[in-house]
């Protein structure tokens, strides 16, 4: 199952991901490290992976706040990082 | 709108140990829910993207639940609480009051995160972490990984990670070849987690394990590059592109400090029959103590046919032994496997503790009480609760654990209060 791709839109550009994957690891898989911004605007990405830490919190089809590690990805959702 | 629902038992986390006081308790008659944050039941051991790639144990013990007619609810959380006997849980960002007669903790563990100078850099993750986000759908062909942290976890993340085709390039445990070996002897009793540990090993032979090593830096400019390896007294920098560190597990309790159970240390207190101090409130597996799945899955039946009301079942003299025998165990783990003094002192002035708050290790004087270093510093205030700075701080500076407050893991104000005006 993890063979078959399915895209996002990542900051408005169309990314190829692996399908079921979940959020979280297919914005590391396409090389998007840099998931948010700390207080001082440094990028933060991705520490614990099971939805303890927040660190991997992004903005989900207009929903903000989203832990990416804790969804699934679906054909055409949009995704905002840096925030 | 707020729903209602009511159950005979609610058990939280669908990991071994929830999977098997689901399964008990449902083949007892009772109405149990199940309701875990993941996207599918099995928790961190057991986390899959397709069931048929688990371990058989694993699927035969979803199929005992399934069967027995316990109800999964997926991406799903507990909030808050009114009572043990009233669950206010997130479907989804759909809030439900839940009413039920007994609720089993099956919350499962944690990693322990001790700060070092660069570990808030992207690519620096979790041991756990990193297999969390292998086993969710990360490809590493290529990748150069560096292992840190300590006991047994790492072995099965350095196997995975092998596997998958990264390059594993050093795996640092912290604890020395000598302590490492007198806990492999006292193995040779349970010969069957010698030899997984064995056979672990094989599937990364190529890559070093190295004890008395620990990361003491990373380093990089907006994503990891190196990092900084404490080998036995020598110093070595080495280039990669992810880090996997930790120290151990610490139990997660917050639900348990919720609903007012005892804890004993970082665990949830409980009797012989996974009782915790309070009545119709139970717990099992990880969040008792660290002690892996088979203990946890002994301590998961137990709890079931307990709440269930099925007592002699619950002392069942195999169901005892297995789990005696996971705490003599979480306890051997426990003494071996402990941060070492070097690992608490790691951090610079200039590191973060708190990463939601971004308080830096120079402005906590560590003569403060947890409280006046919040209320001055906000560590821990941020969104994830301390659950990541409170482990820290209980380890560098020797405070309790975090106080819990609801609503627990940062819920959408507007649709908690909703549930709040109608209930409260």
């Amino acid at each position: 199952m993890s063979d078959s791709d399915t895209i996002i839109v990542v900051d408005d550009v169309p990314r190829r991901v692996p399908a079921g994957a979940t959020l979280a690891a297919a914005l590391l898989q396409v090389g998007v490290t840099a998931f948010r911004r700390d207080l001082q605007g440094r990028a933060r990405g991705p520490l614990c992976g099971v939805g303890t830490c927040f660190e991997c919190r992004v903005t989900l089809d207009g929903v903000t706040e989203v832990r990416a590690c804790l969804v699934s990805v679906r054909a055409g959702m949009r995704v905002e990082t840096g925030s | 709108m707020t729903d209602r629902r009511s159950m005979d038992v609610v058990v939280v986390g669908a990991g071994p140990a929830g999977l098997a006081a689901a399964a008990s308790a449902a083949a007892r008659g009772r109405r149990v829910l199940v309701i875990d944050q993941g996207l599918r039941a099995g928790g961190q051991v057991w986390r899959h993207r397709d069931e048929a790639t688990l371990p058989l144990r694993a699927r035969t013990l979803m199929a005992r639940a399934r069967d027995a007619g316990a109800t999964f609810a997926a991406e799903a959380r507990v909030v808050d609480a009114h009572s043990p006997q009233e669950l206010i849980v997130d479907f989804r960002g759909r809030f439900a009051v839940v009413g039920t007669e007994a609720i089993i903790l099956a919350t499962g563990a944690k990693e322990r995160f001790l700060p070092f100078p660069g570990w808030t850099l992207p690519g620096v993750v979790g041991v756990g972490g990193l297999q969390a986000f292998l086993k969710s759908g990360l490809r590493l062909p290529g990748r150069r990984v560096v292992l840190a942290g300590t006991g047994p976890l790492l072995l099965p993340v350095a196997a995975a990670l092998a596997t998958a085709g990264a390059e594993v390039v050093l795996v640092a445990e912290q604890v020395g070849s000598l302590t490492l070996a007198g806990f492999g002897a006292r193995l040779l009793l349970s010969p069957h987690k010698l030899l997984e540990g064995f056979r672990y090993r094989a599937a990364f032979l190529s890559s070093p394990y190295r004890t008395s090593s620990w990361v003491t830096r990373a380093d990089g400019d907006g994503q990891l590059r190196t990092v900084t390896v404490n080998e036995g007294g020598r110093l070595r920098t080495i280039e990669c592109d992810w880090l996997g560190a930790s120290m151990g597990l610490v139990p997660n309790t917050e639900l348990a400090q919720l609903l007012g159970c005892a804890t004993a240390g970082d665990t949830i207190k409980v009797d012989g029959l996974q009782q915790t101090s309070v009545p119709n409130v139970w717990a099992a597996g990880e969040c008792t103590g660290v002690k892996g799945a088979d203990a946890g899955v002994a301590e998961g039946e137990i709890a079931g046919r307990a709440a269930a009301g099925d007592v002699r079942g619950a002392t069942a003299a195999m169901l005892v032994r297995a789990r005696d025998a996971g705490r003599r165990f979480g306890r051997r783990l426990e003494s071996t496997f402990a941060p070492r003094p070097e690992v608490l002192v790691l951090a610079d002035h200039h590191t973060i503790i708190c990463r939601c708050e971004d308080v830096r290790r120079g402005v906590i004087d560590p003569s403060w009480t947890q409280r006046q270093a919040k209320l001055w510093t906000r560590v821990g205030m941020g969104v994830c609760q301390g659950a990541v700075c409170g482990p820290a701080c209980s380890a560098l500076f020797g405070w309790e654990s975090n106080a819990v407050r609801p609503p627990l893991q940062a819920a959408v104000t507007g649709s908690w209060g909703e549930v709040l005006r109608r209930d409260r």
